[in-house]
This record gives C-alpha cells, sequence and structure tokens, in this order.
C-alpha cells in the first residue's frame, strides 16, 4: 500500500496552504519536495544533527523525524518565513552574518530557528542555558564560538542591554 | 585596501536567509535514485548476486551489481594533482562497482529506483553470496609474515615504506649521561562529518556527461572520472555547487563515477547518488589512525642527542591519498625540534577497514599527537619546565628545509608561546595547579605545531584566474580553488578590489565551479587556496588593469604611466584628478564604434614555494577523576599564518579547526567489531562529536609576520588550528592528575584504566567503606 | 520518505484500541523518535503505523483528588520539565528528562514512548522507577494499572497486550511526599547522548533530618531493563547522613546492579560509575532534602 495519500492543511511561513502528501513523508520531504523550501536541510535524517529543524506551533522539531501529515492545523515556520514582507531580514539573522556565524552555512536555518524559538521567549538566558537551548544542533565548521556570539548579542540587544551585547 | 579588513563574507547573507542552493536542492525531482550495495563482509570475494527478488519490488528501475560491470577502468580517487611522470601518480586501486571485497562497506552493487523506499527495500531483498577470506583490522598484526592480503602488489600489507636518516643514531646514543624516553602513541581513527553528506546527480547531455556533485576539487573529479569510466576527459563536465562542508573527505573522488556509470548504463538519465550518514562513516573517507613510536636520548641539559621515530599509520583497505599522509607527519619530526641524529621509518599500511584519505591536517595532527605528547614526557623526566624545554629545542628562526627551501624567517614559535602564555595568564595558572590534591583538579598544558602550506614541490602548484570587465565596471572573477564553507570567496573579492583598485561590491566572485567555464585549478586542500590563488589573482589582476589602463589612454590620451585605477575611477596620478568612471570606460569599450573591445585577462601561476605555518595551543581544563570526565576550561590558539586577509573569517576557521581538535582528543573514535569487521558507532548518536554542550569560550590569536614568499603576505591557515589541540588538552590533564594519557582521544574509557593503573581511582572490589 | 505500509491515525484512545484490534501487526507510533529512526534503519521497514500522536486526551500533567500525579503518556519531555504540578512534587523527574538527546528531541519525545520501548536507557525510566511509578494501560478490557517494575518484561519488551496502549503514568502521592531526589545521566557528552549509566536517587529524612528514614535508587543501563537497587535500598534505610554509611551505600549497589561489557562501555567502568552516581546522588538527594552530611 505504498499510495496512500492524505489531506495536509497548515500554516507554512504564514501562509495557508493544503496538500495532497504521501503519509510516508516526512515533514522535511513535504517541506522540501513538495514546497521547495530548501533551507530545512538533511544531515542525518534521524533527529541527531538537527539541520532540518523548523518550528511547529512556536516549538523547534527537527522534521527529518515528523510524520507530515502530523503537520495538519499546525503553523510551521521555516528559515524563508522568518524575514519580513518586505524581505528585511531578522536580527538574529543579520547577527548571524555580523559576527561571522556562518560558514559553510548547511547547519545554519536548523540553528538560526532554534535561536528564534530561544529569543522569542523574551527571557535573559546564562551562558550554559544557551549552550543547552542551542544543543540539539550540530556544527563541524564554527566550533559554535561565533554562534553563541550571535546569540547572546541578539538576547541581551532585545533586553536593551547595548553595552553588555558589544562586550560578548 | 580590503585585504586585513573584517569585511562580511560575501555569501553569509544568502545562507542567513536559507536561500543558498547546495548539490540536493538544485537536482530535478525527475531524477532516479541510486542507493549503493555495501558489502556485509570484510574481506573475500563475492560469488554470487541475486537480484531478481529486487527487480521486483515495483518502482526499481535496474539493480546493478559487481558482474555488471563490462569494462574494468581502476582508477585512484586521490584528491592530488594528477603527474605525467608514472612513477608519481596515486594508485588505481578501485573499480566503480567490486567482486573482491575488502572491508565491511565495500560498494558491490546499486540499486536504481524510482524513489527512496523502493531503493532501500530493493537493496534489503538482494542476497550475495559471498566466499570470505580471514581479515585483519590492526597495521601490526596486518605487517606480519602470513596475515591476510589485501592488495597483491603489496606484501605484507605495506603501500609504502619510506625514511629518513640525519646523522648517526646508533653511534649518537653511546653518548655517556643520555636519558632515553621512549613512548607508543595512537590516534584514532575519526571521520569528517561535514553536516552535508556527500551528493552527486549525473545526466548526459548529448554524448557528454554531467555531474553536480559536492566535492573540494572538481576539475580533479573530472579527470577521475574519465579515468574510471574510460571516457575522454573534455566529455565529463563537474559542477560543484555550495556545499556543506568537506574537510578533506570530499578531496577525493567519492562516488561521482558510480554515479555517472549508472547514469550511462541508463542512457543518460537523471541519476542522484545521496550517501546517508551511516554510509559516511564507513564508505567515505576516514582519518588515518596513526601509531607512533618515539625515542629520544636527552643529555641532563635539556638537549636533544639522538631521535628516533617508527609511525604506522592504517590505510584501510584502499590506497586513497595512501602514504602522504604519514610522509607528511614524519617529514615533519626532524624540523619541529631539530637533532643531529635523527631516524624516521613511515609505513603506511593496508587493513580490512573503512578507508583513509585526506582531513584536516592531513598526518599533522597524528603527528604533533605523539610528539607533543613525547615532548611533555621529556621535559617531565628531566625536570624542565615544558614551556622552557620546547623554546631550547624548536626549530631556530633561519632554519631552511633543504628540499621544499621553506624558512622560518621570524621567531614565530617564541611570539606565539608568548600570546599564548600572556593570554591565558598561563604563568600564575601552572604555578597554582602544580601539587593538587582532591577529586577535581585542573591543570593547564599547551603544544605546539608544524605545518606547510601547500603541496610543492612534492606536486604540482597551479591556479587560473579569469577576470572579466562587465559594462558598470564591476568584474567577474573565476578560480578552480573553491569555496568550502572557509570563506575563500570573500578572500578572493577582497584581493582583487585591492589588485585592481575597485570597490569590494564591484567584485563578484563567481562561487560554482563548472569545469566547463571555471579555469583551470586543483581546489580546496592542504590549506592552499589563500596562498597560490593569492598569486593568480594578483597575476591575473595586474593584466586586466593593464589592459584597462591601455583603452583608458585611448580615451584620454594620457599615457598609461600616468593612470592608475582608484577606488573605481580612473585616476590620473600626477594630479589625482579622476578621468571617466572604470563603468563609463567598460560601456564605451564595449559598444565602442570605432574600437569594440571586451576587456578581459586571464592567466595561470605555477607556484613553486611554499611557507611554513606555526602556532600553538593553550588548554586550560578540570578533571574530575571520579567520574573519569575531562571539563575544557579554556583554549586558546595562536597563529602565525602571515598577513590575515580577513580577521573575522580567519578567526572563524581558527575556531572550527579548534572545535575538530576537541573531538579527536576527548571524544571522537570510530570503532570497529573485532569479531566481522563491521563499524559500531557510524552514526552522530554513537560516534561522539563534541556538542555545544561541550565546548568552551574559543579564543583565536595572531601573530602576522608577513610570508616573504606569498603575494599577499599570507599563508596556510585551514588546517593549522586543528593540529595541536589534541596533545594541549592532554598535556593539561597531565598537569592537573599527574597521568600521563598515550592512546587519543582521552575519554572517559582510557581515563577509567589509566587512573585505575595509576591508583587514583580503587580498583573494583576494593573496600570503599 | 519511510517506508510505511500503511499509516492508521487515531481520534481518540477508544478509536486507537479499534484500530490496534484491527490491525493485528501494526506498531503504535507516539512521537516518532525512535518507531521512524528504528524504520528507516530497517528494523521496523515495511510496517503498519497506528498513530497516537493527536490524542490530545493523554496530554499533559494533571494533579488527581487523591494526590498522585498524572502525566499522560503523550506528554513531551520538554512540558514535563516546564509543568508546574512535576516542578513542585518531583522536579527530578523533569530534570531527568530535560536531559534526553537536545531540545528538539524533548520537544517529540513522549515520556510513553520512552517507556513502552523496553530500552533500559530511558532517561525517565531510572526516575519512574525510583518514585514507584504506576503504569496505566487502556485496552479492549478497560484499564489497568501495574508498577512499573511490572511493565517491563525484557529488554525491548514491556507488558501490553494486543490492542493496547500506555494512557499515563501515575505517581501516588504516598510515593512522593516527603521525598527529595536527584538524576545524573553519565554520558560521553553533555548533550544529544544516550546514557552509558544512569542513577536516580530519593531520599526521605527523618525529621531531624539527620537519619534516613527511606531511599530508593534505580539505574538504568545498569542491567537490561532499569532496575532498583534493592540490597542498597535496605542497607541505608535508618542509617545516619554520614559520609561513611553514603559510602557504603554506594558500594553496595554492586550487589544489585548487573551492567554488561559491550563496545559502548566495559562493565567494571560502568560498575565504578554507579558507585560514583549513587553517592553523588544521594548526597545531592540529602542537601535537596534539607540534610547536612556528616564527616
Amino acid at each position: 500500500m505504498s499510495n496512500q495519500y492524505k489531506l495536509v492543511r497548515c500554516i507554512i511561513n504564514g501562509k495557508q496552504v493544503e496538500k495532497m502528501i504521501d503519509v510516508r513523508a516526512s515533514l522535511t520531504d513535504m517541506l522540501r519536495d513538495d514546497y521547495r523550501l530548501t533551507s530545512v536541510k538533511k544531515g542525518c535524517e534521524v533527529g541527531e544533527c538537527g539541520a532540518c529543524n523548523v518550528l511547529v506551533n512556536g516549538e523547534c522539531f527537527n522534521s527529518c523525524i515528523y510524520l507530515a501529515v502530523w503537520a495538519d492545523g499546525k503553523e510551521i515556520l521555516t528559515l524563508e518565513g522568518l524575514a519580513g514582507p518586505n524581505g528585511e531580514i531578522s536580527d538574529i539573522q543579520q547577527a548571524f552574518i555580523d559576527e561571522a556565524a556562518v560558514q559553510c552555512g548547511f547547519c545554519t536555518p536548523g540553528f538560526v530557528m532554534s535561536a528564534a524559538e530561544i529569543l522569542e521567549s523574551g527571557k535573559e538566558y546564562s551562558d550554559d542555558e544557551i549552550r543547552k537551548l542551542m544543543s540539539g544542533h550540530l556544527c563541524r565548521c564554527t566550533g559554535y564560538e561565533n554562534i553563541f556570539r550571535a546569540v547572546k548579542k541578539t538576547m541581551l540587544r532585545r533586553l536593551g542591554k547595548n553595552a553588555e551585547a558589544d562586550a560578548v | 585596501m580590503y585585504v586585513g579588513k573584517k569585511v562580511t563574507r560575501v555569501d553569509a547573507y544568502d545562507k542567513a536567509i536559507g536561500r543558498t542552493k547546495y548539490t540536493d536542492d538544485l537536482c530535478d525531482k525527475s531524477a532516479y535514485i541510486a542507493q549503493v550495495l555495501h558489502a556485509t563482509i570484510a574481506n573475500g570475494r563475492v560469488k554470487s548476486i541475486d537480484t531478481s527478488a529486487a527487480e521486483a519490488i515495483p518502482g526499481v528501475i535496474k539493480v546493478f551489481t559487481c558482474f555488471d560491470l563490462k569494462e574494468k577502468h581502476y582508477f585512484p580517487t586521490a584528491g592530488h594533482p594528477w603527474s605525467t611522470d608514472e612513477s608519481h601518480q596515486d594508485v588505481a586501486d578501485r573499480l566503480v562497482l567490486t567482486d573482491r571485497v575488502r572491508f565491511y562497506g565495500d560498494d558491490i552493487g546499486a540499486v536504481v529506483a524510482e524513489n527512496e523506499v523502493a531503493a532501500a527495500q530493493a537493496i534489503r531483498a538482494i542476497k550475495v553470496e559471498y566466499e570470505e577470506y580471514p581479515f585483519v583490522l590492526d597495521v601490526h598484526e596486518a605487517m606480519k609474515d602470513g596475515a591476510p592480503q589485501l592488495h597483491e602488489a603489496y606484501p605484507n600489507n605495506i603501500l609504502k615504506h619510506t625514511t629518513i636518516r640525519k646523522g648517526n643514531y646508533e653511534e649518537a646514543i653511546k653518548e655517556p649521561g643520555l636519558i632515553k624516553v621512549e613512548g607508543w602513541y595512537q590516534t584514532p581513527t575519526v571521520q569528517h562529518c561535514h553536516i552535508e553528506n556527500f551528493i552527486c546527480f549525473a545526466e548526459m547531455i548529448g554524448d557528454r556527461i554531467k555531474v553536480v556533485t559536492s566535492t573540494q576539487i572538481p576539475h580533479i573529479v573530472r579527470r577521475v572520472v574519465g579515468q574510471a569510466l574510460g571516457v575522454e576527459w573534455g566529455k565529463i563536465q563537474i559542477i560543484k555547487p555550495y556545499i556543506g562542508g568537506g574537510f578533506g573527505n570530499k578531496q577525493d573522488v567519492l562516488y561521482e563515477p558510480l554515479c555517472a556509470w549508472l547514469c550511462m548504463q541508463l542512457g543518460g538519465h537523471l541519476v542522484k547518488l545521496d550517501i546517508p550518514r551511516e554510509d559516511t562513516f564507513v564508505s567515505n573517507r576516514v582519518r588515518h589512525a596513526i601509531h607512533s613510536h618515539i625515542v629520544s636520548w636527552v643529555r641532563p641539559d635539556g638537549t636533544y642527542a639522538a631521535r628516533k621515530l617508527e609511525a604506522f599509520s592504517d590505510q584501510g583497505a584502499y590506497a586513497s591519498h595512501g602514504h602522504s599522509i604519514c610522509a607528511k607527519g614524519a617529514g615533519a619530526f626532524p624540523q619541529l625540534y631539530p637533532c643531529d641524529n635523527v631516524e624516521v621509518d613511515a609505513y603506511t599500511v593496508f587493513t580490512n577497514k573503512s578507508v583513509a584519505g585526506a582531513m584536516r591536517g592531513y598526518g599533522i595532527p597524528q603527528a604533533m599527537w605523539a610528539v607533543e605528547c613525547h615532548t611533555e614526557e621529556v621535559a617531565a623526566r628531566l625536570g624542565m619546565d615544558p614551556i622552557e624545554f620546547r623554546r631550547k629545542n624548536l626549530m631556530p628562526v633561519g632554519y631552511m628545509d633543504p628540499f621544499s627551501k621553506n624558512e622560518l624567517y621570524s621567531d614565530t614559535f617564541n611570539q606565539c608561546i608568548d600570546k599564548g602564555m600572556e593570554v591565558t595568564d598561563y604563568l600564575r595558572k601552572y604555578k597554582a595547579y602544580q601539587n593538587q590534591t582532591g577529586d577535581i583538579r585542573r591543570g593547564i598544558g599547551m603544544a605546539v605545531f608544524w605545518y606547510n602550506t601547500a603541496v610543492w614541490p612534492i606536486s604540482l602548484e597551479t591556479s587560473s584566474c579569469r577576470m572579466v570587465l562587465n559594462q558598470d565596471g564591476s568584474l567577474q572573477v573565476q578560480l578552480g580553488e573553491t569555496e568550502i564553507g572557509q570563506g575563500a570567496d570573500t578572500a578572493y573579492t577582497q584581493m582583487t578590489a585591492d589588485v585592481v583598485g575597485v570597490p569590494l561590491d564591484k567584485v563578484h566572485v563567481v562561487s560554482c565551479q563548472d569545469t566547463d567555464v571555471t579555469p583551470f585549478g586543483t581546489g580546496a586542500y592542504a590549506s592552499r587556496q589563500t596562498y597560490t590563488a593569492g598569486f593568480a589573482i594578483r597575476q591575473t589582476g595586474m593584466l586586466l588593469k593593464e589592459r584597462i589602463l591601455k583603452y583608458a589612454h585611448e580615451l584620454t590620451r594620457m599615457p598609461p604611466y600616468n593612470l592608475d585605477i582608484v577606488d573605481g575611477n580612473i585616476v590620473r596620478i600626477t594630479d589625482g584628478r579622476v578621468l571617466m568612471t572604470l563603468g563609463e570606460l567598460a560601456t564605451e569599450a564595449l559598444y565602442s564604434l570605432t574600437h569594440s573591445q571586451h576587456i578581459t585577462a586571464e592567466s595561470t601561476s605555477q607556484i613553486k614555494s611554499n611557507a611554513y605555518s606555526f602556532g600553538c595551543t593553550f588548554a586550560e581544563v578540570e578533571v574530575d577523576i571520579p567520574m573519569c570526565k575531562v571539563k575544557l576550561l579554556d583554549l586558546v590558539n595562536v597563529h602565525d599564518a602571515g598577513t590575515i586577509i580577513n580577521p573575522a573569517l580567519a578567526e572563524a576557521q581558527v575556531h572550527g579547526g579548534m572545535s575538530m581538535g576537541i573531538g579527536f582528543g576527548l571524544s571522537e573514535k570510530l570503532l570497529f567489531d573485532d569479531k566481522t569487521g563491521r563499524a559500531l558507532n557510524n552514526n552522530l548518536l554513537d560516534y561522539k562529536l563534541s556538542t555545544f554542550m561541550d565546548h568552551p569560550r574559543l579564543r583565536a590569536f595572531f601573530v602576522e609576520n608577513p610570508e616573504p614568499t606569498s603575494s599577499f603576505g599570507t599563508k596556510a591557515l585551514g588546517e593549522p588550528p586543528t593540529c595541536s589541540v589534541a596533545p594541549a588538552i592532554r598535556n593539561a590533564v597531565y598537569q592537573a592528575t599527574g597521568v600521563f594519557v598515550n592512546d587519543a582521544p582521552v575519554n572517559p574509557h582510557i581515563l577509567f584504566r589509566r587512573f585505575e593503573e595509576e591508583g587514583l581511582i580503587e580498583k573494583e572490589g576494593s573496600d570503599h567503606v | 520518505m519511510y517506508d510505511i505500509k500503511a499509516l492508521y491515525e487515531a481520534e481518540s484512545v477508544t478509536h486507537a484500541v479499534q484500530l490496534l484490534l484491527e490491525h493485528p501487526e501494526a506498531q503504535i507510533i507516539a512521537g516518532g523518535s525512535d518507531v521512524l529512526v528504528q524504520m528507516r534503519e530497517g528494523k521496523r521497514a515495511g510496517k503498519e503505523l497506528v498513530s497516537i500522536y493527536g490524542l490530545d486526551e493523554i496530554r499533559g500533567v494533571s494533579l488527581e483528588e487523591d494526590g498522585t500525579i498524572r502525566i499522560g503518556s503523550l506528554t513531551s519531555f520538554s512540558h514535563i520539565t516546564k509543568d508546574p504540578i512535576i516542578q513542585a512534587h518531583i522536579n527530578v523527574l523533569g530534570q531527568a528528562v530535560d536531559q534526553v538527546g537536545g531540545p528538539q528531541i524533548r520537544n517529540i519525545g513522549t515520556i510513553g514512548g520512552n517507556t513502552c520501548n523496553g530500552v533500559t536507557s530511558a532517561d525517565s525510566a531510572s526516575t519512574l522507577f525510583a518514585w514507584d511509578a504506576i503504569i496505566e494501560i487502556t485496552g479492549p478490557e478497560g484499564v489497568r494499572r501495574i508498577p512499573i517494575q511490572d511493565f517491563y518484561i525484557k529488554a525491548g519488551q514491556v507488558d501490553l497486550r494486543p490492542g493496547e496502549l500506555q494512557t499515563g503514568i501515575l505517581i501516588p502521592k504516598a510515593s512522593y511526599e516527603g521525598y527529595d531526589g536527584h538524576y545524573i545521566k553519565y554520558a560521553m557528552r553533555n548533550a544529544m547522548d544516550i546514557a552509558t549509566t544512569g542513577c536516580s536517587v530519593n531520599v526521605k529524612l527523618s525529621a531531624d533530618k539527620s537519619t534516613m528514614e527511606d531511599v530508593r535508587i534505580a539505574y538504568g543501563v545498569a542491567g537490561p531493563i532499569p532496575m532498583r537497587a534493592v540490597t542498597a535500598e535496605a542497607y541505608a534505610k535508618g542509617k545516619p547522613t554520614t559520609q561513611a554509611e553514603i559510602k557504603a551505600f554506594a558500594h553496595t549497589v554492586l550487589e544489585d546492579i548487573n551492567p554488561r561489557d559491550s563496545w559502548r562501555a566495559a562493565k567494571d567502568f560502568r560498575q565504578h560509575i554507579a558507585v560514583v552516581l549513587a553517592e553523588r546522588a544521594l548526597k545531592e538527594s540529602i542537601r535537596l532534602a534539607g540534610g547536612v552530611i556528616h564527616e
């Protein structure tokens, strides 16, 4: 029984969409293949690397081990949806650019989406907490240092602590 | 001037908004999906393969086996420049599919299907009958007479044995009063773990074959695909888009030949081969595990009388980069701490394991593990301060290697060590951490490293560049040297802007290499690109500038020697007046009814120089003895990479190398089952990459002594950051605990054994009360 | 794309039971972080799945009238950690499941899935063992409740009969009132790892805080399934909170546990770590309970 399809209605990057989806598809498959949202990357397909991370109803999920049919009725945000309506990029994306937190760029979308969730909370986290909250991603280029700086600086700036942010 | 400035990466914006396209993102959905059938024995021969059940699965297009290979074109895979001298060519020991199995995971067949589910089902449905041979996993066992032989042409499985002899070791050790220090040092098999797995797709256009692939070396891949298929090289087109890291694994030709072959068997239909993470560990490349034996004979005053190194490098089943790795490490040995009497024996040995190839550092991380662990022990035996002992023996200023003609022009080692000591508060901490007791102890340690840039004079060094002037005064720049995440395109942009005299945003480096149109260059490896491409960029930029100024002379009537290009304008030097913009000139040049000219320049630089690139690591650790765990408190790298082209990207590059060193030193190790030869932990859960939570803040510093041989004063920085991290951590653990650990990684398993041996923790069964 | 033969989505617990009876070969999928991984490996390829992920009725934490804490089986790890009831009464469980994998795994992984796998390394399991959790199972015959020790049959196998699914995990008031506990996960790295050994300890101190009235200790990866160290527990009962007694208690766990030798870790290493963890987790539990450790 390889031809089982289901209508999946959801909001992707702010837009209500619906498509018949193969029930065997992961959310990664659906986002990449059916909606061509290629920022969602495949690095391991077993939930270990975090490259396919997207927000589902505001929480981070590895879309590779999330069935596409479960997205029905949910709100999905991928990196493509993080910029504003006129393409203005978010502060965390700009921080990744400014802090040289981007190298090969393959893990970047997943990291940025985790950062987006963390920053959305409006809380001030300790360094150890930031590391833990970002620990669901592997990166082989950066040693996490500049990613850490980008997240911490953006957090502090959102809290109005610009001087502290500059000192990170 | 842009060189030396913290310019934002040219590709950062696209990567941060998620629109950068990697190989898989470019593949049309009409592609057939290929999967590789891997052997499930470590040594032997495929007797038969029953594909009937697999072929009956709906969606399966075709199943191919090693017996379908009509012509056997053996090919080499190393990402080395080709040599027209047969004796210098890489060993050609691979076939796209093989019936002679040499490791658990060897490629014996492939399935092509309409989708990945059918392909996976087919792989599981194939039945293979083998003739099994005994296998060998250990280099020392493999060298013994009577050991299972992997390749007929290499008795005792020795791919190569090279020696270095200086002075007279045997005589020198007779000097009275010498202290002998001896040790064995082991490094683990590790994998690159770029986050994008290897992937490629192939299709035919006319009678030519196009392969889009995640590679560091497109022009080399073109040659090898041609060799592997027996097809004229000009009929092969390789396209390299952005890639999700490489670190040397993609400096090998991996599955491009197989993918191209499958495509050709299917009438040129688009075929995609996306290698899963589990196979990336086993059937791509790994870092050579090297077992090193060092004997030093030292005088009580801390000088070396004689030194000996024997290194045994685990090649795995096929030659790939072969002995080059072990030889590079062996070559560093007599240079880093020069001594009058030296013996070096380096062996590279086949075993029935995953194939070892290039990986960031290319033999130097292994060599530095051995040498810098050993150096610490020698200093300890002499009762000397480990840093003072190093300073006394390190390569002196003015040292020149007679073979490469590399010269140490500056007091790099002392400057780097001084910087490291200053920023880590080394002296105070070293003193404070002496003679601790208790369960939790701290330590600080360091290690230095030797590295050299590029591959001259062992191999060819060449780089070609093309610059094309657009109507608006901007330039397209093309090079065979590739962007693999390190920031090469940005460095090229800065260099070009400076040489030609245009604003940064007027330089468009074409990131994608397409061997149909990209000038020849060998690609990303050996930390060569900023150094070697720099020559081609300067030479081509000067050529372009000369042509621009010649045209400017026609338009302005001013002699070229009185003209310059400054900030995108044609400027009269004598009074500084802007005569026209470069855009005005370019538009006129293209559309002129009297003299139309497309102003371009293209040139090749062959580079016959090379440069040392040295530095050090300082590590501070906290060791929880009962828990057998090491926590990194601080990690600092200091490099002399000459002139830094872009401080922000250089720093980022160093962080990444340090991170890889952390894994090498503390946690990563690919394990193989003794009974079957199968990899045990070939996934990202069981293979312990160091996570965000395992990293301390990373700190990178530079001592900038411009390299005199370099076109921009720069030299290697891609690989050096990973070379001295592991031994620095190990030496810090020694200071904390007084325990030497000679087998990397320094993980809880080995610490448990060593702490037990040294009596730091109680043996099981003893009374805890 | 997963090799799923057919997917049936349950709309209620009753519907799930019906689907499981109609498709006896089907495998339950909750969050999928284990099932889908195994399916990709080929182990469960080509299987039918009954998805219960949409069943909000068994999601969330509540306090029942008699003080029993009810954790719906589909509650994700991250929601357990953030839950105020958990934080107030059995914070150690929230801390334990906050060490599973990484943040994304903790959002998808469910406590029901973690226990139904029957694996010894599950980070939730040792704490649930140590707090005498009750497993609630719903099936064609209705609801049955069994102690967690009885739920685990052997490695990879739990007591779920045809048509049954786990719907809740219950911690009775008597199991948590007056107890404080601590969990230590011992792994090779600080995130994205499975436990080499996990140890969960809780203690009830005497009114003057000087005596251990009750100590419970459970391990993951000290045997084929999670286990209590009953000899050590019996030893500690009624003992003063002294350094010597704590060490003796920790050493006694060796009489209970039976870790195996594997490529992941050697037996003697696991034994050594088990003893260290017992000592450290008990000390921290005593500290959390307001006690002091005397020399």
